[in-house]
């Protein structure tokens, strides 16, 4: 188990890199996926038609499909991904300002993947609601809108919260696969490396990986354990 | 009623598939059995290979010239020659060698795991890898340098990189990954490592990076492959010795596999596997290196 001790900057780097990483994931994982969410309800059927084609697209085409046309495919259209180069931002997370495109691409990827998922998690806590509240808030005239606002998602957020915090823990463990799209400081490709370049055994190196993990997805388990109880639906 | 259904069903599913493995084996079975005229010393791991008839060898699929995989499933060669030179000397025919395909990144996990025999890979030697594994040869001496877009004349060599605006490619685990870093002003801005070569290709047709670099075969191959697109900047700057790897400690296979390499310097069969393979590209036959004996 020495391999913790004698590599821990580069676990602890690997960590550090990866969260900002999962955290950015996140954070558009959950605007894209409530937009698509909204989209697939609205009352206007090509919005339901743009939401339910890009759930279905981005449901099914496997990680690594996505990850490779966003690192290969963005730049054939002329892309580098320049537009996540948002000025605050990079100071935060260095890596969104430089000029290989590798984790802007490799961002996008994950987000376009992971707000299938919120997408369906969120439809699926919309429709926990029962139909009488939709029907009573168009009985008293809100519209599309202010129904949502108002009544029906102040309710769907607490059904929606579990397949929510399972959809953001596979987020963060699918983050590894980035690693193959140049993506370099992750945690797993950091140990996947002590292992082939520097010869490091294997089982201790991988412990290490998963410790990484679990400091990263126990917290979130706890905190939306704490949000259920107070706001849950079964009570 | 229903549940006998299903598993009449199952058992047809199954039995059909035995029968499809089954079918696979059968092409393997045919063709010459390995030579027996050349005898080694018993508990030596030329006389298991000899007596098992086979050899499983690793090489590049993906290296134009040196290992890449055909249409039929055979990969063709410089090294897939060397392995061919190396099996004869093991009296082994050439359709019982089975080749295995080991980027850069798996080639001394396959040979410690024993999932290969020996490894002819464009692989460099070097005395990190010597701690895992060990070397036969080296069977020729190849040199880092740069692939650079055919109309950029901005890099002359790896100096290039000192002022720290051109990004570079290379794959994981290898030397010249390793070699690059000491010319780059920042590593986190300027250097990208995939696990295949063709991913860095991608990246500098589409202008990610403004480089490749790793040995000169090895971009040779691709420039072959690319006419007219990409072009050499520079001359080799690091000197690599290619070597077959294998298990470490196997000193008797490993004098076994150096006396043939140099066998095959000497009567012709080393020049004769580079015209066929990488000399129809560079017709320069190569210097025959001399056997590192350590």
């Amino acid at each position: 188990m020495n391999v913790l001790v004698d590599h821990f900057d580069a676990f602890a780097g690997g960590l550090w890199n990866t969260f900002q990483y999962c955290v950015l994931a996140a954070i558009g994982a959950l605007i894209l996926g409530a937009v698509a969410a909204i989209f697939r309800i609205s009352p206007i059927p090509p919005l339901r038609w743009v939401g339910t084609a890009y759930v279905t697209v981005f449901r099914n085409v496997p990680l690594t499909i996505v990850l490779f046309f966003s690192a290969f495919g963005l730049p054939a259209l002329g892309s580098n991904a320049d537009f996540l180069r948002i000025p605050g931002l990079e100071k935060i997370v260095p890596r969104l300002g430089i000029d290989l495109p590798f984790f802007r691409f490799a961002l996008i990827g994950l987000v376009l993947y992971t707000g299938a998922f919120v997408c369906e998690a969120l439809r699926s806590g919309v429709n926990a609601v029962p139909a009488g509240q939709a029907e009573a808030a168009r009985a008293i005239g809100l519209t599309f809108t202010q129904n949502l606002r108002h009544v029906v998602l102040p309710q769907a957020w607490k059904a929606a919260i579990v397949p929510l915090g399972s959809v953001i823990i596979a987020m963060i463990k699918n983050s590894a696969i980035a690693a193959f799209f140049g993506v370099l400081g992750e945690l797993t490709y950091r140990g996947y490396n002590l292992i082939i370049e520097d010869n490091e055994p294997a089982i201790p190196t991988f412990i290490g990986i998963t410790i990484g993990f679990l400091i990263m997805t126990i917290p979130l388990s706890l905190l939306l354990d704490r949000v259920e109880r107070q706001r849950a639906v079964t009570r | 009623m229903r549940m006998k259904r299903v598993a009449a069903l199952a058992a047809a599913a199954a039995l059909a598939l035995a029968v499809g493995a089954c079918g696979d084996n059968a092409d393997s079975d045919s063709g010459s059995s390995g030579t027996s005229d050349v005898t080694f010393e018993a508990g030596t791991t030329m006389e298991k290979l000899n007596k098992a008839g086979k050899i499983t060898v690793g090489t590049k699929f993906d290296q134009p010239l040196f290992g890449l995989k055909g249409l039929d499933g055979k990969p063709v060669g410089f090294d897939v020659e060397i392995a061919k030179i190396i099996a004869k000397g093991l009296g082994i025919s050439e359709d019982k060698i089975e080749f295995v395909e080991t980027p850069s990144t798996v080639r001394e996990q396959v040979i410690q795991d024993g999932k290969v025999d020996i490894v002819a890979a464009t692989y460099t030697i070097n005395d990190k890898r010597k701690q895992v594994i060990d070397f036969a040869g080296p069977y020729y001496l190849a040199g880092q340098t740069i692939l650079v877009k055919a109309s950029d004349s901005s890099i002359t060599g790896p100096d290039a990189f000192k002022d720290g605006t051109k990004k570079v490619c290379s794959v994981t685990n290898s030397t010249p990954a390793t070699n690059i870093k000491t010319y780059l002003k920042d590593e986190t801005t300027q250097l990208v490592l995939f696990d295949v070569y063709s991913k860095c290709l991608d990246a500098l047709k589409n202008d990610q990076v403004n480089a490749i670099t790793t040995d000169n075969v090895i971009l040779t191959g691709y420039m072959s492959t690319n006419e007219g697109l990409y072009k050499l900047a520079g001359t080799p700057f690091t000197e690599e010795p290619y070597g077959i790897g294998l298990k470490k400690g196997d000193d008797k296979f490993r004098e076994f596999v150096n006396k043939t390499l140099e066998a095959s310097f000497a009567d012709g069969s080393y020049a004769k596997a580079w015209a066929d393979t990488a000399g129809k590209y560079d017709t320069n036959a190569p210097k025959t290196p001399t056997i590192n004996r350590y």
